[in-house]
């Protein structure tokens, strides 16, 4: 995302010698990096200064004397000037420190690394199954463009594209859970096995077959199997799509039809030549899709009685959890743009061409 | 995008208006739109996914108008006697809520509320995207690192977690909520418009408005901007589905329209207590959301198709 402004300054510099234009370019990204997380942390500081809400107040409650209120307001700094307060804030956030949540009465951070494997758990499974039909849809569309599957495919797609997500998870618990009794219904477990796994990743699935808790494995793929499903569908309508697109373009190139006048199988020059090129753009998609999911899993986890990070967050938005709503707003966007840098990164590193 | 009932004088009957569309060589500014307008239409209609997305929205669009005389009830007249009746059942033909209120009629009422969600943000976010990308494609140097640098510092937060800090910080309700959607919505706007404004920037015809002596105002609201309008409406059609979940996001979890507004989202909020007994509250609602932003999204791809058919990868 950052190359094309990268790329549109050099042009105007003039070529200079290679490691003076490789250091050029790399100082352009870690400055637009730091200008991105400054960014996105002088936002939500902004946020967390103009909610209506009073964070002395919520410290020392509505009965506290005037002398308690000062005292307070006095020591969270507020009586100072923005900039110094946003010094402050940075401090704070560069040391990991988000204060104290209201609502749990414990520091932000712990609560976070506490809740995010519930997320990343479920982030993860959904990509897997995004991936595993996405892929495989997204060549079968592309091979046969503008036919029924192609249609099909496509429409299969936009039907994800378009359903409430929570709607969508509400209709699925109706009926998978509700009527039918295939799955686990919210949460992560059924309540009798909880705390019964010691917490070593904090991923239930992982931790249960470290403690080699079978029963409990079961249980938690039960649970897990329809929120993942669903969010896998989201991912899925996303990598299948561009897929397909990235298929179109490999499948009109030179080299495929040397492979086909090779004497190539069809199956092995779709699945083998033509996808073996397209992997290479679409793990930068998959890693922006599994980036999305954060996003998704919101309103999932909060449908889903799922406790993560969205979950998390929704709670303290609704409570006006000030500290918690500023870490857990902080935490997603380092994420995103975490997540997004390491696509940029790995697509340079597989493809020579974009270097 | 609807068919062209042009009434020029010396247009007779159907095939002479359909020479007068197809013409190679309109003799007006006027026909020229309209040819253009009428190819659009003849690729639309070859397409009958993007077809029938139009249709949906020119349903929903009748509904909101005509709201009052599709309702049977009144969008919050409460019956008691009739809490969570099954669809069908006397008068109320998709089941009522927890207050005996119509389902039907507030999905019908609601239809506005989502026209009025959809119709602000595309006002609103499009155009600011646009300004912020063509100043920035156009003027460069540090304009556009300035600009662009404070586009990817909102793309870099997922769209929702940001909706919903804006929406805590400025309070809940349907005003704010609009505003939130806003305030997310406009960077890839200002992406996509840079980048056309990147590729027309250096057209010889640009260079020669710029020899007659334009301003740089000028140029970019005049040439520029009709330049990126197509693939920006593209955009725009394709968001709309995205900006509507969005809405209805909000909506359920409370921080979006507020009751007893019948807001799709906060009804399927409303629906989710009695899901496994009255799944029809939450069903029904979601079904509507579901068919709207369906009909965006066909219509947006088969636009794509038509006005912007690289538009694919990006």
């Amino acid at each position: 995302m950052s190359n094309a402004a990268g790329t549109a300054t050099q042009k105007r510099r003039g070529a200079s010698s290679p490691l003076l234009k490789r250091l050029r370019r790399l100082t352009t990204v870690l400055f637009s990096i730091i200008a991105t997380l400054v960014g996105l942390l002088f936002i939500t500081f902004l946020i967390g200064r103009v909610m209506p809400i009073d964070p002395v107040l919520a410290i020392v409650g509505e009965r506290a004397s005037k002398e308690v209120y000062d005292a307070a307001y006095l020591s969270l700094g507020l009586d100072k000037p923005l900039v110094v307060q946003f010094g402050v804030f940075l401090q704070q956030v560069f040391t990991g420190d988000f204060g104290i949540s209201r609502l749990t009465a414990r520091p932000v951070s712990d609560d976070i690394i506490r809740v995010f494997p519930a997320t990343l758990e479920l982030a993860s499974v959904a990509t897997v199954f995004g991936v595993l039909l996405g892929v495989p849809m997204g060549v079968i569309a592309a091979v046969h463009q503008g036919k029924w599957q192609d249609q099909l495919i496509r429409l299969f797609g936009l039907f994800g594209y378009s359903m409430p997500i929570f709607w969508l998870g509400l209709m699925g618990l109706l009926i998978f859970y509700g009527i039918l009794g295939w799955v686990g219904g919210p949460g992560r477990l059924d309540v009798f096995y909880d705390d019964l796994v010691p917490v070593i990743t904090g991923m239930i699935l992982v931790d249960s077959l470290i403690a080699g808790e079978i029963d409990i494995f079961w249980n938690a793929v039960s649970h897990i199997i329809l929120p993942a499903s669903l969010l896998g569908y989201y991912s899925l309508a996303y990598i299948s799509r561009m897929t397909r697109s990235f298929m179109l373009e490999q499948l009109t190139q030179e080299y495929i039809i040397t492979a086909r006048v090779k004497g190539l199988s069809e199956h092995a020059v779709i699945w083998r030549h033509a996808l073996g090129n397209v992997m290479i753009p679409l793990i930068t998609v998959i890693a922006l899709s599994y980036a999305n999911l954060l996003e998704g899993s919101v309103l999932t986890e909060v449908i889903f009685a799922w406790p993560g990070l969205g979950q998390y967050l929704t709670t303290a938005l609704l409570s006006a959890d000030m500290n918690a709503v500023m870490g857990g707003t902080v935490v997603v966007g380092l994420i995103f743009i975490g997540l997004n840098l390491f696509s940029d990164f790995l697509y340079k590193i597989v493809d020579p061409r974009a270097r | 995008m609807t068919e062209s009932t042009n009434n020029s004088p010396s247009v007779t009957d159907s095939s002479n208006l359909r020479a007068w569309l197809t013409t190679e060589t309109p003799r007006s500014r006027f026909q020229a739109k309209m040819t253009q307008l009428y190819s659009g239409w003849q690729s639309l209609r070859s397409n009958p996914l993007a077809l029938v997305g139009f249709l949906i929205l020119v349903i929903l669009i009748l509904v909101a108008v005509f709201a009052p005389f599709l309702a049977t009830h009144g969008p919050s007249e409460q019956n008691l006697a009739m809490r969570l009746a099954p669809p069908g059942s006397d008068g109320y033909l998709l089941g009522s809520d927890e207050f005996g209120r119509d389902i039907w009629s507030r999905i019908i009422f609601g239809s506005r509320i989502t026209l009025m969600i959809v119709v602000l943000v595309a006002c609103t976010a499009p155009v600011f995207g646009l300004l912020v990308g063509t100043v920035a494609g156009y003027l460069g140097g540090w304009p556009d690192m300035v600009l662009m640098r404070i586009t990817d510092i909102f793309l870099a937060f997922p769209r929702l977690v940001l909706a919903l800090a804006f929406v805590a910080a400025l309070g809940a309700g349907i005003e704010n909520a609009i505003l939130a959607i806003s305030l997310t919505a406009w960077p890839p706007y200002a992406r996509i418009a840079r980048a056309e404004t990147l590729t027309i920037r250096n057209a010889d015809y640009i260079s020669a408005i710029q020899l007659q002596g334009a301003g740089s105002l000028r140029i970019i609201t005049g040439h520029i901007w009709p330049m990126c309008m197509s693939s920006i409406i593209v955009r725009v059609t394709l968001d709309m589905a995205g900006i509507i979940l969005t809405a209805a996001g909000l909506g359920f979890l409370g921080l979006g329209a507020q009751p007893p507004m019948p807001e799709w989202g906060a009804m399927i909020s409303a629906g989710r207590k009695f899901l496994l007994d009255h799944w029809w509250v939450a069903t029904m609602p979601g079904l509507a959301i579901f068919i709207v932003s369906l009909g965006f999204n066909l219509l947006g791809d088969g636009l794509r198709d038509i006005l912007d058919p690289k538009g694919e990868q990006s």
